[in-house]
C-alpha cells in the first residue's frame, strides 16, 4: 500500500530494510518507522488491549497516545510510530503490559 | 546532569522561531523533539498556506519548514538539536528529563520554552478502538511523511480545515474518500477547501455522524446516521458504508501535561481547545523563566505559532540578559501581525478564548 504516484511528493519505494515481525521476514524502505513499514505490508493490528485483548492499531502517529506499542528487540512498550526502522530489528506484537526486560 | 541555557521543547513552527530569536541575540539553544525530523506539523503539510504574506502564505508547509531550518544554519555552533528525544518529565528547578532510544538523561535549563503543540482528539462510538480508525493528522503523517496509504476507502469525520485538507490529500494519494460527515449544519473549515473536494466527488453529509464501526480485527464497514439539532442520532436514518479506514478530525487539544507537572497555572478554556497555561503578554507562564507558545497555549495555526514563538524567544533572550537588537520595534511589529492573523471571522473563537484567558495581545 505504498504511494507510487503523487502530484507533489516522491517516495523511495525500494524495500531494502529487512526486519522480522512475529517471526516473519518483512521489508521496509529507508525512512520508514516500524509502524509505517508494517502498515505498508498490510499489517494494521499492532497490539492488544491489556484487559479485553481487543486489537489495537496506531492512532496519532506522532508519539502521543501509546496505541502503537510493540515489543522491539525484546523491549516492550516501544512507540513504533516514531521509532525508525533499522535492519535486523525483531518486532513482535505486544500482549499485556509487557515484561520488564534485562539488558 | 548537563547545564544548558535556553531549552526549547518541541521543534514545530513555534519552537523553531523561538530558537531563531534566541540564537540571534547570542544565546546557547537546545531544541528537543521526539520526532526525527524538525518541523512539527509542518513536516506533513503539502498544501499551500493561508494567512499573511509575512508568515509565508501561499507557500507549502514543507517549504516553510525548509526556510525555518535554514534560518538556524548560521548559528550552528551555539545550537544543539536533540531529535528522537522525548521529554518525559519537567521539574520546578527547570530540570528536563529526557529519553532518547534506550537512554534516560536529565538536563538543567536556565530557561525553558514550551512549544509542544497539540494532540488530536478522539470521538466516542461503538468499536472506536478498531485498527483502521486513525486521527486525520496521523493519516496525513503516514501518507505525506512515509508514503504509505492508510487503506483504500475512507470515511472522514469532521469538516474543519484538517478534515477537508486531509480528504484532499487522500485523493491526491489515490485513496477513495467515500464520504465526509459533519455533525454541525455548516462546514467548519474554509469553504474553498470544501468546494475543492466536493468537485472531486466526495459526498459531504451535514448533520451526520458515525454511529459505530464494524469489523473483527480491523474496520470493514461503518454505520452512519443523521443527527437532530442537539446532535443526537435519529433512529431509522442509519446507513452502512463499506470502508476500511475512518479518519477522525474533531479538533485538537493542547499538550499541557508537562506544564501541569511543574505546577504552572493551567485553565480549561474550551475555545482554545482544552487546558492551556496562563501566560502573560510576554508569553511567560506562572513559573519564572518558563515560556509557552504555539498550539500549546491555544489551538490556532502555524502562522500564529510562528509569531508567538518569535515573541517568546525575544522575551526569553531578554530575561537571560541578552540585548535583542531593536527589541521594542520588533515586538510591536509581531503584535500587529498577530492582531491581523486573528482579525478574520474564522478567528472569532480564538479571540473569545484569549479574552477569557485575559491575555493582552
Ligand atoms: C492538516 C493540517 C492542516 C493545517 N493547515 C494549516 C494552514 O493552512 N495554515 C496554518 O497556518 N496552519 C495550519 N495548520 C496548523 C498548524 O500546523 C499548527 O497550528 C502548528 O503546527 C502549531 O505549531 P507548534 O509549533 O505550536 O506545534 P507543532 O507543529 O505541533 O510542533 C510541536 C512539536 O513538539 C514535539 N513534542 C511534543 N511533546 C513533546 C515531548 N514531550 N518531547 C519532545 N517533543 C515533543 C512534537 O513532536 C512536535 O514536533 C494545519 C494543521 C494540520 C494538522
Ligand atoms: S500511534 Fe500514538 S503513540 Fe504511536
Amino acid at each position: 500500500m505504498r504511494i507510487k504516484n503523487h502530484p507533489i511528493l516522491s517516495f523511495d519505494t525500494e524495500e531494502t530494510i529487512e526486519f522480522s515481525y512475529n517471526g516473519k521476514k518483512l521489508r521496509g524502505v529507508e525512512g520508514d518507522t516500524i509502524a509505517s513499514a508494517l502498515h505498508a505490508s498490510g499489517i494494521k493490528k499492532l497490539s492488544e488491549s491489556i484487559h479485553l485483548k481487543r486489537p489495537r492499531g496506531f492512532y496519532c502517529a506522532i508519539g502521543n497516545c501509546a496505541s502503537c506499542n510493540m515489543v522491539v528487540d525484546g523491549v516492550p512498550n516501544v512507540r513504533t510510530c516514531i521509532t525508525p526502522l533499522k535492519p535486523g530489528m525483531v518486532v513482535n506484537n505486544q500482549v499485556g503490559k509487557g515484561k520488564v526486560y534485562e539488558e | 546532569m548537563k547545564n544548558k541555557e535556553a531549552v526549547i521543547i518541541g521543534a514545530g513552527p513555534a519552537g523553531l522561531k523561538a530558537a531563531k530569536q534566541l540564537l540571534e541575540a547570542g544565546a546557547h539553544v537546545t531544541i528537543i523533539d521526539r520526532n526525527k525530523k524538525l518541523g512539527g506539523q509542518l513536516v506533513k503539510q503539502t498544501h499551500k498556506f493561508f494567512g499573511s504574506e509575512k508568515q509565508y502564505a501561499s507557500f507549502r508547509g514543507i517549504d516553510i519548514l525548509e526556510i525555518l531550518v535554514q534560518g538556524l544554519k548560521p548559528f550552528e555552533d551555539r545550537l544543539e538539536i536533540l531529535n528522537e528525544t522525548s521529554v518525559v518529565g519537567l521539574y520546578k528547578d527547570k530540570v528536563v528529563a529526557c529519553v532518547k532510544h534506550d537512554n534516560f538523561f536529565k538536563i538543567k535549563a536556565k530557561s525553558i520554552i514550551m512549544a509542544t503543540g497539540a494532540s488530536e482528539k478522539h470521538l466516542p462510538f461503538e468499536n472506536n478502538d478498531l485498527p483502521g480508525i486513525y486521527a486525520a493528522g496521523a493519516v496525513q503523517t503516514l501518507m505525506n511523511e512515509y508514503g504509505v496509504k492508510p487503506g483504500d476507502k475512507v470515511l472522514m469525520v469532521g469538516s474543519g480545515n484538517i478534515g477537508l485538507i486531509v480528504s484532499y490529500q487522500l485523493l491526491q494519494a489515490g485513496v477513495d474518500v467515500v464520504a465526509l460527515v459533519e455533525a454541525a449544519p455548516q462546514i467548519s473549515g474554509y469553504l474553498v477547501h470544501a468546494s475543492k473536494i466536493k468537485r472531486l466527488g466526495v459526498d459531504i453529509l451535514m448533520q451526520t455522524s458515525i454511529k459505530r464501526a464494524i469489523g473483527k480485527d480491523q474496520v470493514e464497514q461503518v454505520e452512519i446516521w443523521e443527527l437532530d439539532e442537539v446532535w443526537q442520532g435519529i433512529p431509522g436514518t442509519e446507513r452502512v458504508l463499506g470502508v476500511d479506514t475512518v479518519c477522525i478530525s474533531v479538533g485538537l487539544a493542547p499538550l499541557t501535561e508537562l506544564l501541569m507537572q511543574i505546577g504552572a497555572d493551567v485553565e480549561y478554556i474550551r475555545e482554545l481547545g482544552g487546558n492551556v497555561p496562563r501566560i502573560d503578554f510576554r508569553y511567560e507562564t506562572s513559573i519564572k523563566g518558563v515560556y509557552a507558545c504555539g498550539d500549546v497555549v491555544g489551538i490556532e495555526e502555524a502562522s500564529s505559532a510562528m509569531v508567538e514563538g518569535a515573541m517568546a524567544g525575544i522575551h526569553a533572550a531578554h530575561d537571560l540578559g541578552y540585548t535583542v537588537e531593536d527589541e521594542s520595534r520588533k515586538l510591536k511589529v509581531l503584535q500587529e501581525e498577530l492582531k491581523f492573523l486573528r482579525s478574520g471571522p474564522h478567528a472569532a473563537k480564538v479571540r473569545a478564548g484569549y479574552t477569557k484567558l485575559e491575555v493582552k495581545t
